[in-house]
């Protein structure tokens, strides 16, 4: 988990940037949610069974003990990911990240656990290049506009909710009897940048019986981001 | 990865934008975008690589796997010490030949040089039961499966049929000129592989004895059988081949050149109808198991030293192989693990010919130190318990022996 000390140092140096407002920059917002993502994705990893819990190791965060994976080669199959997710956070072409649970033998969409990122829209205006290098332009803004400010703390109560949240999701979520396994799905602007080991992809909904439960979000200022979980539901079960 | 975003995007730019649209065309795409529900300002990617799958040891079967074949070596013991030995002084050293075999009647038949010696078992007694010309020799022989009758073969080429109630030859049955090496009855014919790798079958109710000739091998038939079904039959030569007959063909219908070796250990099992053992001599150490209906190898165990011959067990999923240098022993298997049960040393030389008691609990061996050994390695479940209960339901071994040969007589009729 060298990215999360890194991303925590990228949170301070974007409100120091800012002390007087408070406010986060693009860059500090980036980390959060990629570090939010980061989290979520391996917690719902252990907690849904798509590894065994051998693979999983305790994290403290979010005043929260997390789990994330200890197996190097999911760890670099999820690096792969997140190295790119920066990549599409930072140029705000994403809109969604999609983490699709589906069985191993039958391929069936069986969970789709769905983020929503929506950007400020004052935020969103400003090229892409100027607001991430400069902080003190994004401060700048945001002390312009008289943006509602949001210290740490309060970022991280949100997330922390949301956490706690998918951990007791397992509650009402059905059984995954098969073995599953998983797909991540970014949805992005039309002219994204994308790498060759990406491809379209159809939006893999639950074919029938879907439910969905929205989860809480939260909001960096920058970004907001919303979670969604629909799952099928077993007939046999209700 | 530089190069390969650069060629994606350019495939993609003329399909993306083909010219530029003016306000009713993009109107228009809107309409039918919305229509389809479809957004066109966005695209859904997935990452294309499959997720590493973490290998999840299931400790259930991991630890029931290991634990089940220790209870079952608790429960069963196998006396690693032979029940009698005997002495069978002049017993040819010759891998070749197959000289021991026991009968449904619980009569054993040995060749010694020129002499076949019978013993029986019930009651222990020995008797000289036949012998060959002074310039010939006993190479093989074979009970009928009712035991009433010997196939004895000679160096000569003879095939000749003995009747043990009067100890009488019934019929001498010549054509051969070199050695009959190995024999096997299926009801009234009798089979005889050569050193010439010609096998014959001798249907022994009418003059004309010979009624077929396989031919198969290029060197010495050292093993054959017949399935107990009489549909199809086995033999292995000193041309490290093995072929698989059909009654109905004089072609064989599979021939198997995996051994190394000289193929004398031919057995068929007796659960599971078309599982052939066989397994090779020196150079080769190995038996293999074959399906003998889709003419596949099932799978193949090295056994570390010669294979002289295999034996079955009918009352535990085992066999039993016999071996040569370096140790000389009987080992005994169970399959399909293929994980060895029991060694059991107890010969000076290598082990010869082996047979099995008509109860299937003991097997003799004997070897070239000129010993005849009795084993009980596959004591009878049933037995046992009846013996436990003592005399009170009035079943002895021996009933519960007569059991299967009852069956095996019912089956045996004359066609």
């Amino acid at each position: 988990m060298l990215a999360t000390a890194q991303t925590a140092g990228a949170v301070g140096t974007g409100t120091q940037g800012a002390a007087k407002g408070k406010s986060i920059t693009l860059a500090g917002s980036v980390s959060i949610v990629l570090e939010f993502f980061q989290f979520a994705i391996n917690n719902i990893l252990f907690q849904r069974g798509v590894y065994p819990p051998e693979a999983f190791g305790n994290v403290r965060k979010y005043n929260l003990s997390l789990l994330t994976t200890t197996d190097d080669g999911l760890k670099a199959y999820l690096d792969q990911i997140f190295g790119q997710l920066q990549a599409w956070i930072a140029a705000k072409s994403i809109k969604k990240l999609v983490m699709v649970i589906s069985s191993k033998t039958t391929g069936e969409v069986l969970e789709r656990w769905q983020f929503d990122v929506n950007l400020d829209s004052s935020v969103a205006n400003i090229p892409v290049a100027k607001a991430s290098l400069s902080k003190a332009s994004a401060a700048a803004v945001a002390a312009d506009q008289g943006e509602p400010t949001k210290t740490e703390k309060e970022i991280q109560a949100e997330i922390a909710a949301i956490m706690r949240q998918i951990t007791a999701s397992v509650s009402f979520l059905p059984m995954l009897n098969d073995p599953c396994t998983f797909n991540i799905l970014v949805y992005t602007d039309k002219d994204a940048e994308v790498p060759a080991t990406w491809v379209d992809s159809d939006p893999r909904m639950i074919a029938r019986n879907a439910e969905q439960v929205r989860l809480r979000s939260f909001n960096t200022t920058v970004h907001h981001v919303e979670g969604l979980v629909a799952y099928r539901l077993d007939q046999d079960a209700c | 990865m530089e190069s390969a975003t650069a060629t994606f995007s350019r495939i993609k730019e003329p399909v993306e934008k083909p010219k530029p649209l003016d306000a009713d065309e993009l109107a228009y795409q809107a309409k039918m975008a919305q229509a389809c529900g479809v957004a066109i300002d966005q695209r859904i990617l997935a990452f294309n690589v499959e997720p590493p799958t973490i290998e999840r040891h299931d400790l259930r079967t991991t630890w029931s796997r290991m634990h089940r074949p220790n209870t079952k070596i608790a429960r069963r013991r196998i006396p690693t010490v032979p029940e009698k030995v005997l002495d069978a002084p002049g017993l040819v050293d010759d891998f070749y030949l197959n000289l021991l075999d026991w009968s449904s009647r619980n009569i054993l038949a040995i060749a010694l040089d020129r002499t076949v010696y019978i013993w029986n078992a019930d009651t222990g007694s020995v008797q000289e039961f036949c012998s060959t010309a002074e310039d010939d020799l006993v190479t093989s022989l074979q009970w009928t499966l009712d035991g009433s009758y010997l196939a004895v073969g000679t160096a000569n080429g003879d095939a000749q049929i003995w009747d043990v109630d009067s100890a009488s030859k019934v019929r001498t049955m010549r054509g051969r000129n070199s050695r009959v090496g190995v024999l096997s009855w299926d009801r009234h014919i009798v089979s005889s592989g050569a050193r010439d790798g010609s096998i014959w079958h001798h249907d022994v109710r009418v003059a004309n004895h010979k009624v077929a000739e396989l031919l198969g091998h290029s060197s010495e038939i050292c093993g054959l059988k017949w399935r107990p079904d009489g549909q199809m039959l086995a033999s292995g030569g000193n041309d490290n081949l093995v072929n698989i007959w059909d009654v109905r063909s004089t072609t064989p219908r599979f021939t198997k050149s995996e051994h190394m070796a000289a193929v004398k250990a031919i057995a068929w099992c007796p659960w599971q109808l078309n599982l052939l053992a066989t397994g090779g001599g020196t150079a080769d150490r190995t038996v293999h198991f074959w399906n003998t209906t889709t003419a596949g190898k099932v799978t193949s165990v090295n056994t570390g030293s010669q294979v002289t011959s295999i034996v079955w067990s009918r009352e535990y999923k085992e066999f039993l192989t016999s071996h040569g240098f370096p140790d000389n022993q009987l080992a005994i298997w169970s399959y399909p693990s293929l994980r060895k049960v029991a060694d059991l040393p107890g010969h000076d030389s290598r082990v010869l010919h082996t047979a099995l008691s008509p109860d299937g609990q003991t097997v003799a061996s004997t070897a070239s130190d000129e010993n005849l050994k009795f084993w009980k390695v596959f004591e009878s479940r049933k037995a046992k318990g009846a013996l436990a209960g003592a005399g009170a339901t009035g079943i002895s071994a021996d009933d519960l022996a007569d059991g299967p040969l009852a069956k095996s007589y019912a089956r045996m009729t004359i066609r």
